[in-house]
């Protein structure tokens, strides 16, 4: 985002090249757009309709808002589900922080094997990391039960942090690209310790990829339902794999205001990161 | 230039494990485990003998699971094409529009990526169904139709059936276009935008039309991010479980969804944990192919 941001000379006549104003090419954008929202605006509209089933407009209401407010196992998975997220992109920026540094700054037996590894979790199939899940705290290292909250939610925890902090280290490894090794190099030699040299001059140069990666993992925890589908116990509800059971029994426009409120809560977040990441981009530039 | 781990172990170390073990325990073992258990057989209601049997592939390449991967590779192909077809042109207007207007464009199209997929696919079942916008869009039309005929003096046309656009293949394809658009739109617009434009004008001012200039030029340039579209849109409708459950119908099982049943209501873990890994080494395959693809036009371009 931050490349499209910034403004690249260009020339002003218009040339043969705009493609964006010739009418073919502007109806399929035009039409990829409302293919891609008509669904979404519709659905949150219709969270404020005054009917159950027609889609023809009744009247204002909020009453869906209130009803999915006093729904305790609705609200419950979706604290569980924010918990969830919060947890995952700290542990999954930490690791991936690490295991980027790890493949930037080192040469060790193994390496290519370790950076295959760390793709893996990005290629699999979410069905088979489900299941492996699903089968994992099944049977080898089967969890406690019945631990109180938050601790009920470890199982899921730690399978989000398996799928999405190789996406933070990818992330922060491009970053990292950029790096001056003399600069670690000087800090170093100014008697900085092997600490204060990660924490005074890498992590602050890896910081824009760090809060990019943060949100791709907090987007990806929240967004998950196939792999919390295998993992969850009857007593651990996420959003998802309750707005799932919710849609199997009826369609009912509480789930409308539920979704609703996921979506603006979602699109926020994603401003504010970008907007951080733009803002943390311009002062590395200036 | 990379530092050798021996001079400084400790530092390696503390860098290193962290990630290295949570890898190999909460990502390689699960895998190991179910890869075992593709070799074993159920002896009871919840044990499992690791017996080295190869039944549970023999079962999974019957006709009947053969014709499930066949399907799922085809809905997934087909969703590829569709997502390239229209995913181009829209990457080719936002890589040559304005600075401002790019920002927005690509803003446009990741947001629907950052939404929920079950909500995105929920919202669409409202747009599809029966009484759905869809089905009342059409009969509006038909109505309307209907009372040009009549004014027209012909027979009116008969009552107006809602199509059946859910639970079926047809569905099933449309919901994966829909959830798989931006992550064809992005690389492709990646690949597009950092393309030598001097190639495109040379190509028009010595007489090209735009139709000739894009297929033989701005393709061949771009076919590195077409590449990694295609592959980044087909691995996870390949793999896709809640769109053909949610939007399909008794026939659009794809192999996710015969994965889960093995592993819920039938109970038969080692022949859900075989089907598993031949879905992966599908997914291999197709990363493989792409990489000699890739490498293969590589060293023609160098």
């Amino acid at each position: 985002m931050s490349e499209a941001a910034t403004p690249r000379p260009r020339r002003e006549r218009p040339g043969p090249l705009e493609y964006l104003r010739r009418w073919p090419l502007r109806i399929m954008v035009g039409g990829t757009l409302f293919f891609l929202y008509l669904p979404l605006i519709t659905l949150m509209v219709f969270s404020f309709n005054d009917s159950r089933r027609n889609i023809v407009w009744e009247g204002f209401t909020l009453k869906y808002y209130e009803k999915a407010f006093s729904n305790a196992s609705l609200i419950e998975a979706f604290t569980n589900s924010l918990t969830i997220a919060f947890a995952t992109t700290i542990l999954s920026v930490i690791l991936g922080a690490l295991a980027a540094v790890m493949l930037w700054r080192f040469r060790f037996p193994g390496k290519a094997a370790a950076e295959g590894g760390m793709a893996l979790p990005i290629v699999v199939p979410e069905i088979c990391m489900g299941v492996a899940m699903l089968v994992f705290f099944a049977r080898v290292m089967p969890l406690p039960q019945g631990l109180p909250w938050p601790a009920n939610l470890g199982a899921i925890i730690i399978a989000h942090t398996s799928f999405a902090f190789p996406f933070v280290a990818t992330v922060a490894r491009a970053r990292l690209a950029s790096f001056n090794r003399e600069l670690e190099e000087a800090a170093k030699d100014l008697g900085a310790s092997e600490w204060r040299t990660f924490w005074d001059v890498l992590v602050p140069h890896m910081k824009p990829g760090l809060i990019a990666g943060a949100l791709l993992a907090f987007t990806l925890s929240l967004d998950d339902f196939v792999i919390t589908f295998f993992t969850a116990g009857p007593d651990t509800v996420t959003f998802p794999v309750k707005v799932y059971s919710m849609l199997r029994f009826s369609i009912s426009p509480e789930v409308n205001a539920a979704s609703t409120i996921l979506i603006v809560v979602t699109v926020a977040l994603t401003a504010i990161g970008l907007h951080l990441q733009n803002r943390n981009a311009q002062k590395t530039k200036a | 230039m990379e530092q050798s781990w021996r001079q400084a172990k400790a530092a390696f170390a503390a860098i290193a494990l962290p990630p290295l073990a949570w890898l190999l325990l909460f990502f390689l073992i699960p895998l190991a485990v179910i890869w075992a258990y593709s070799f074993g057989e159920n002896t009871g209601p919840v044990t499992i003998d690791l017996t080295g049997t190869f039944a549970n592939y023999l079962r999974a390449i019957e006709p009947i699971y053969l014709e499930i991967f066949w399907k799922s590779i085809l809905i997934a192909g087909l969703t590829t094409i569709l997502c390239l077809v229209i995913g181009f042109p829209v990457a080719l207007a936002i890589a040559f529009a304005s600075p401002r207007t790019k920002t927005w464009l690509l803003m446009l199209i990741m947001l629907p990526f950052w939404t929920n997929l079950l909500i995105r696919t929920f919202a669409l079942i409202a747009v599809l169904r029966e009484n759905g916008y869809v089905n009342f869009a059409l009969e509006w039309l038909w109505n309307n139709a209907s009372w040009a005929m009549t004014l027209a003096g012909f027979q009116p046309l008969g009552e107006f059936e809602p199509l059946k656009l859910l639970y079926n293949n047809a569905a099933v394809v449309v919901g994966l276009v829909y959830v798989h658009l931006p992550f064809m739109v992005l690389p492709l617009y990646s690949a597009l935008d950092r393309m030598d434009r001097s190639l495109m004008e040379a190509s028009l001012d010595l007489g090209a039309g735009h139709l000739r200039t894009i297929l033989l030029v701005v393709v061949p340039l771009a076919a590195p991010g077409i590449a990694s579209g295609v592959l980044i849109t087909f691995i996870p409708a390949l793999g896709a479980y809640l769109t053909p459950d949610l939007l399909g119908g008794t026939d659009s099982q794809m192999i996710a969804n015969v994965i889960e049943r093995q592993f819920k209501r039938a109970n038969d873990w080692p022949f859900g944990a075989a089907l598993s890994f031949l879905l992966m080494y599908l997914t291999f395959i197709a990363i493989a192919i792409q990489t000699t693809l890739q490498r293969r036009a590589d060293r023609r371009g160098a």
